[in-house]
């Protein structure tokens, strides 16, 4: 490669690193800064003198404990109903053959296109007559089933071959037992795949909950940040070390599991 | 009896088979299905959360022509989609960069990245407070002479939805980066080379071959980032809630805000009504215009 193209190459990706991860540097160093220090200009680029008070006080004034809790169920229980369905749907469309299973798959690929703005009423109606409004199933019930989960699922369980199957059916093992303890643990770094995937989906939700939920309270973070943040009640210095909170469990499970994060993106075309 | 064996084998596989599909769809129906047939019905209504709900025909639509702020938000998510798509395929090019074998490859691809696993609201508080007009960005725009006067980036009517539209992308390229380079290695070294070989230049084996081959990946980003653009939400919901007057207010902020500030229910379905059309046209027009290509037609 020439020099000059090398060289090029590098200034680019260079400078787009450094726009994907200013900000995060940015309210990193806003969370650290002591009181007058936030609202200073020009902003020093470090934060100096450097304090931690900011995590005590987003911990102690704004229930960040509380709000953390909220999302790790609302996250937890929604991977889960995620996984287990998808593995229910998959299943079948890739292993048994059955009459209609084509009008199926379709039935499942339609939605991918209609947008969610016109599911968001209807659904808050249901809801409604169904007693969930303010509850986590209501915020976790519309959303358990994911069409990409399930084609993911669905190509994962269609690579495992027959035989598998066959030898475990001569061994006498019925058929729900050749389904949970055979084949799907075959498919295990696909599932992983999947779980990784979901837990930053929902970490990032946020339309949903906040028109499902009416009590601050049971906000996830997504939501509770945007609420202390637009209510101006608390200091921004606190928003900060809120969001450094926030971030810190993805980023966290990103930097560990970022083959299976890319993988999963990455295949999305071929489903 | 190897007949009945398979008789009950099969039994057994169908039941499990319903069984597995049922409860899933069900949700499905309830959830999806459902919300689209009786949101049809009600945009038809006049269907307040109080009071009774009146048959009104077509008149929800009718207003909503004669609405100058649907038009607006109309106005605005064309918009969205019209500058967010096309700059996202700012992301080959980063894809085409990190596709050599260069030193840093997997750390820039981290870096780069990052941003997607973030949380849109989070993200889009970061940047409101780096936005402000003694912010990181005025700071940095007067620290390099570029503007003299700070920049209202947030609160000025003409440039709020494209500071937005900013924040949208920088969360994208990393995702599409990662679609694309799946595309580069997807295509076999021996074209690219026997290209070069037959005195192509760097720019011509880019937009002759590779582009060519990468055209099925181009089309699934395309189609995922206008859906995305036209469904935009978060950033806007955090960051001006659809203001300063109405400047940032697409279909999504103001289908929600018909909806759940304003509880006029059937008039907001028929807003995404209205709207789907376009999303779901505009979902077809890619497809058209990327039909052809990708390794497939190279062989054919």
């Amino acid at each position: 490669m020439p020099k000059i193209r090398k060289v090029l190459t590098y200034v680019v990706l260079v400078l787009f690193a450094i726009l994907s991860v200013w900000p995060f540097y940015w309210i990193a160093k806003t969370s650290f800064e002591a009181g007058g220090n936030v609202y200073k200009y020009p902003p020093s680029l470090i934060p100096y003198p450097a304090t931690f008070s900011n995590y005590v006080g987003a911990w102690k004034t704004v229930k960040l404990g509380n709000y953390y809790l909220n999302t790790i169920i609302i996250a937890g229980f929604g991977t889960l109903l995620n996984v287990l369905f998808s593995l229910m749907v998959a299943y079948p469309l890739a292993r048994i053959d059955f009459k209609g299973k084509q009008l199926v798959l379709f039935l499942i690929l339609l939605p991918m296109m209609i947008p969610v703005q016109n599911t968001l009423i209807v659904n808050y109606l249901t809801l409604r007559k169904l007693g969930l409004l303010n509850t986590y199933t209501g915020v976790i019930l519309p959303q358990a089933v994911t069409i990409f989960g399930i084609f993911m699922m669905r190509q994962a369980y269609l690579s495992i071959p027959k035989s598998f199957e066959d030898a475990a059916r001569i061994d006498g093992a019925g058929e729900l037992y050749i389904w949970w303890r055979i084949i799907t643990p075959l498919i295990k770094p696909d599932i992983a795949t999947l779980v990784v995937f979901q837990v930053i989906t929902w970490w990032d939700n946020f339309l949903w909950p906040l028109i499902v939920l009416s009590d601050s309270n049971k906000y996830p973070l997504s939501v509770a940040l945007v609420y202390l943040n637009s209510t101006f009640q608390v200091n921004f210095r606190y928003t900060a070390a809120g969001i450094v909170l926030a971030i810190l469990p993805v980023v966290v499970l990103f930097i560990f599991a970022q083959r299976y994060i890319i993988n999963a993106i990455a295949g999305g075309v071929k489903y | 009896m190897p007949g009945r064996y398979y008789k009950s084998l099969r039994k057994k596989q169908l039941l499990l088979a319903f069984f597995f599909i049922t409860i899933p769809t069900l949700l499905m129906v309830l959830f999806i299905y459902y919300p689209l047939v009786f949101g049809i019905k009600i945009s038809f209504y006049q269907y307040d959360i109080v009071g009774e709900s009146l048959y009104i025909g077509l008149k929800n639509y009718v207003d909503l022509l004669r609405d100058p702020l649907f038009w607006n938000a109309f106005k605005n998510s064309l918009l969205y989609l019209l500058v967010v798509p096309p700059l996202q395929l700012i992301s080959i090019l980063l894809a085409v960069l990190l596709d050599r074998a260069i030193r840093g490859r997997n750390l820039f691809r981290t870096l780069i990245f990052l941003p997607v696993v973030t949380p849109i609201t989070i993200a889009a508080i970061t940047w409101q407070w780096m936005y402000r007009e003694k912010g990181f960005i005025n700071f940095l725009l007067q620290s390099l002479h570029i503007i003299d006067e700070p920049i209202a980036f947030l609160s000025d009517p003409k440039i709020a939805l494209f500071a937005i539209m900013f924040v949208t992308m920088w969360k994208g390229f990393g995702y599409y980066m990662v679609i694309y380079l799946a595309g580069l290695q997807s295509i076999p070294r021996e074209l690219i080379e026997a290209a070069r070989v037959d005195g192509a230049k760097p720019s011509q084996v880019f937009f002759k071959v590779t582009i060519p081959l990468l055209k099925p990946y181009i089309l699934f980003c395309s189609t995922m980032s206008s859906i995305a653009a036209l469904n935009v939400f978060g950033e806007i919901y955090a960051m001006t809630k659809g203001g300063p007057v109405h400047a940032t207010e697409t279909m999504g902020i103001f289908i929600y805000n018909r909806a759940f500030e304003y509880l006029q229910f059937g008039y907001s379905n028929a807003a995404a009504v209205l709207f789907s059309f376009v999303v779901i046209a505009f979902s077809l027009l890619n497809f058209y215009l990327f039909r052809e290509g990708g390794l497939k037609s190279y062989y054919a």
